[in-house]
């Protein structure tokens, strides 16, 4: 600053201006603070550019072996190094598939509880518990998974099902119930997905309007007509978005599966059969891996649940995206 | 257009000068062409309806204007002289020599009533006044903008416990503790009660005493009240400016006179 | 009549079951919660804190280095999340529309859909595999990649509700841009940002899997950044799919430490933002 206006203030009427003399100013501070800001603005792309190149490199030689292969394939030989990851794309999307089912009435039911239905001093509380869930670590679900959920499953789930449903004949929950299972990782799985997809449900109903709500009932409809008829149509892309979100989690999820899947590459019908994931199979096989094409088709399988992440995660959010910006009527 | 100063006038410099100053959003122009004087140590108001510009025309004057996406401005606007949209003028310099004070009470939320007024010292660096020099800066500001007596006890609470008409006051201290040259002040009775708004005008009418004031206002009865001079702008065009007292009572212009005696607006 | 009275009937059933849903949903918590104490708690005495896993068959034992481990991991990982995250918030804040913006922004919520998995082979790929050992720096750098997005997205909400007229009243006071941001834009948003960053580091205190190829554990004493350290989600993973009964007792209370760390995190954060800034930001 040219001259030092605040420094001799004691003298002489306070806020006389003097006559300004110079404008120049040099403050390299803006150019400096928007250099940096930009740079950790870059770190992003960067970064999100180096994971794809990072593995993107690492997975070539074993996806360039196998071609096809590599995702038709059902055999996984390590000392015959032949690596066919289907099992494994095959358990990730059968346990997200078993937790979507289980977790989405269940969410929606709770977002309507919580936006619609319970009484005031009861929202609070319930929505915490059930935030909540999303803050338990994976290892957690994993360790209570392995020595109560497992056990249960087996013990009294199972039974129900087979002997008392007599559904013991049917392919879904035929053969040895030995625990671990695919049915106990898209248990666990769906608990997992339960806060996310009643997270963004929750919101989204709250977002319908007042108006619509005020018109079916105004036609004599039910509280539940009113919900089911007018509040849900129109927070239905939402909807179907947050249970999206919540698939992007449960297709990465490592650890919890890991514990109670079983771990077996292999592709059956039964849902008490142990199976494998693509995170699983990453996480028990990668610090074991000695050969460089064992390794390579480990990172091809992290590029596989990364593409199949990313076109998730990308529906996802052009839903709740159309939803936030109205419907289009 | 050029606006001729009035004969007795004529001796004294403005120390805010515009000529042929544009204003633009994007490509659409809304200020146009004004040239107007400022003299120190005068209140000058800005009236018109409202989007005529007055707004846009005042945060050109310290370039607040050019902070907003796709703005920008033409012509030239001089502080004793100086272009203040000259290649080498830096807008932060500019500002802290043509303070402003906005329609809503600004106070910084996170800081003292005290760290308020000082917020424009603080940031001189090493040059910036500290210990009892900067509390006596503090203390001449507040008395300056009739504030000290209500706040001289609770300097280190916050300053949005302060009411209102205080906040204002408050933010045009804060304006005065870094001695501009000119203050600019965007209607800013706008959002107080009488009142309130009532003390500030007689702040308004200290103010001159010292520096030059560009007040914007939309209520008429305002600007004959405080101003000396009142500029008329209508679309952004400087349609009349004269002494308060004649372009109220003898506007020159049809539309002036129009816009006074309520016709549209 | 009777149809309006079947209508009835359906809407006091279907009501009926959102309130089984609320429970069924609220189950499990408790009951993690509840095996959590009834397993854990016993074997939680002040050793387990102080003393260091012993060998199968000796009795006792605790997690000391795991948990400075894991300590010594957020702060690598904040470390890196904070700055990155907190300036990456203020450019997408500032910028909005602009294409760059609308591209990180894109690419920010890509990153943090990523399975966590996927982020710990990218750190083996380019901080283990060309150094040829495990370490501590590694898994920091792979939770701080995790933080990246989560912070980056609270910090610009948090800056978008800064009104304006701040921003615009510092700039009128002949604030630089960088001060304004740093002194009042950022100061004033901040009870919201140290929410997120607290958010953030809960979710990333019980991460396991970006762990298991950087971090890898530890059964020894190690502060040493260019070691192998331990962690608690390690220590609880290995413990867990362990044979032993006495391991299984270890893990339970390990898994109780954690989510104890993880619910006072995440109840600090839900305190820092009821303490959100006054009156004037309407």
């Amino acid at each position: 600053m040219g001259d030092a206006i605040a420094s001799s203030g004691t003298s002489g009427g306070f806020a006389r201006g003097r006559r300004v003399a110079s404008l120049a100013g040099a403050a390299p501070g803006d150019r400096v603070y928007r250099v940096v800001i930009t740079a950790f603005a870059l770190m992003i792309p960067a970064l999100l550019l180096l994971i794809a190149v990072a593995i993107g490199v690492a997975a070539w030689p074993a996806l360039s072996a196998a071609g096809l292969s590599f995702i038709t394939s059902s055999e996984w030989n390590v000392q015959a190094g032949k690596f066919g990851a289907a099992p494994a794309i095959y358990g990730t999307l059968v346990s997200s598939f078993i937790a979507l089912v289980l977790a989405t009435p269940l969410a929606l039911g709770v977002a309507i509880f919580l936006s619609e239905i319970a009484p005031k001093w009861l929202r609070q509380p319930v929505a915490f518990l059930v935030d909540l869930l999303a803050a338990i670590p994976s290892v957690v679900y994993g360790l209570w998974g392995i020595f109560f959920l497992v056990p249960m499953l087996r013990d009294h789930v199972v039974p129900f099902f087979r002997d008392t449903l007599h559904l013991g004949n049917t392919p879904l929950f035929s053969g040895p119930a030995y625990g671990p299972s695919m049915l106990a990782a898209g248990v666990i799985l769906a608990i997992m997905a339960l806060p996310y997809i009643s997270a963004v449900t929750r919101e989204v109903l709250i977002a319908v309007p007042r108006s619509q709500r005020d018109a079916a009932l105004a036609l004599g409809a039910t509280k539940w007509e009113m919900i089911w008829d007018a509040v849900i149509p129109y927070a239905r892309s939402g909807i179907i978005g947050g249970v999206i979100l919540g698939l992007g989690r449960a297709l990465g999820e490592t650890m919890a599966v890991t514990m109670v899947i079983g771990n077996r590459p292999e592709i059956s019908a039964s849902l008490l059969a142990p199976g494998y994931t693509m995170a699983s199979l990453i996480a028990n096989e990668f610090t074991e891996a000695t050969s460089d094409l064992h390794l390579s088709a480990l990172m091809a399988v992290g590029a596989v649940l990364f593409v199949i992440t990313l076109i998730v995660n990308g529906m996802a959010r052009w839903l709740v995206w159309r939803v936030a910006s109205g419907p289009k009527s | 257009m050029v606006i001729k100063a009035p004969q007795e006038e004529a001796a004294r410099e403005p120390c805010l000068t515009t000529r042929e100053l544009s204003a633009y959003f994007g490509r659409s122009r809304v200020v146009s062409n004004v040239s107007i004087d400022f003299q120190d140590r005068e209140v000058t108001a800005i009236i018109g309806p409202s989007g005529c510009g007055k707004s846009t025309l005042l945060r050109c004057l310290n370039r607040m204007h050019e902070t907003l996406p796709g703005a920008t401005t033409t012509g030239t606007v001089r502080l004793d002289g100086t272009d203040i949209y000259a290649p080498g003028a830096d807008p932060i310099a500019v500002r802290r020599h043509v303070g402003m004070v906005f329609q809503r009470p600004t106070p910084f939320p996170t800081m003292s009533i005290r760290d308020n007024v000082a917020a424009g010292l603080k940031i001189l660096g090493r040059g910036a006044p500290r210990g009892r020099e900067a509390e006596g800066i503090v203390e001449r500001a507040l008395r300056h903008a009739g504030l000290w007596e209500e706040v001289k006890d609770r300097l280190d609470e916050s300053a949005i416990a302060l009411s209102g008409g205080q906040q204002q006051r408050l933010c045009i201290a804060r304006a005065l503790a870094i001695r501009p040259r000119v203050i600019l002040l965007d209607e800013p009775t706008a959002s107080l009660d009488p009142l309130s708004a009532q003390k500030v005008e007689e702040l308004v009418y200290q103010l001159k005493q010292d520096i030059a004031v560009v007040i914007v206002t939309h209520n008429m009865q305002q600007a004959a009240r405080v101003s000396d001079r009142t500029a008329f702008l209508l679309m952004g065009d400087l349609v009349e400016a004269a002494p308060t007292n004649t372009l109220f009572t003898a506007p020159s212009d049809p539309r002036t006179e129009a816009y006074i005696t309520g016709r549209f607006g | 009549m009777s149809a309006l009275r079947r209508r009835k009937a359906g809407n006091v059933f279907m009501l009926g079951l959102t309130y089984v849903a609320a429970v069924l949903a609220t189950l499990p918590l408790l009951f993690i919660l509840f095996h959590l104490l009834q397993k854990g708690a016993s074997t939680l005495t002040p050793d387990f804190f102080t003393n260091m896993p012993r060998p199968v068959g000796e009795a006792g034992g605790g997690m000391s280095n795991a948990i400075v481990g894991t300590l010594i991991l957020i702060a690598i990982a904040a470390a890196i999340g904070l700055p990155v995250g907190i300036g990456a918030g203020l450019y997408l804040a500032e910028k909005r529309g602009g294409a760059l913006a609308m591209t990180v922004r894109y690419l920010s919520d890509v990153l943090n859909g990523l399975p966590s998995i996927v982020l710990g082979i990218f750190a083996w790929q380019f901080l283990v595999r060309p150094f040829g050992n495990f370490s501590a720096l590694a898994g920091g750098i792979a939770l701080g990649a995790m933080m990246i997005p989560l912070v980056t997205r609270t910090t610009e909400e948090m800056i978008r509700l800064v009104p304006n007229s701040l921003r615009e009243a510092a700039l009128a006071l002949g604030y630089p841009r960088w001060r304004t941001s740093m002194s009042v834009i950022l100061r004033t948003a901040l009870p919201g940002i140290v929410t997120g960053a607290l958010v953030a580091v809960a979710r990333i205190a019980g991460e396991t899997a970006p762990l298991l190829f950087t971090a890898f554990g530890n059964q020894f004493w190690s502060t040493t950044l260019d070691e192998p350290i331990a962690a608690l989600p390690l220590q609880i993973f290995a413990y867990a799919i362990s044979p032993y009964d006495e391991w299984h007792k270890q893990a339970w209370a390990g898994a109780l430490v954690l989510i104890v760390i993880v619910l006072i995190i995440s109840l600090a954060a839900r305190h820092a933002t009821r303490a959100r800034f006054g009156s004037a930001a309407d």
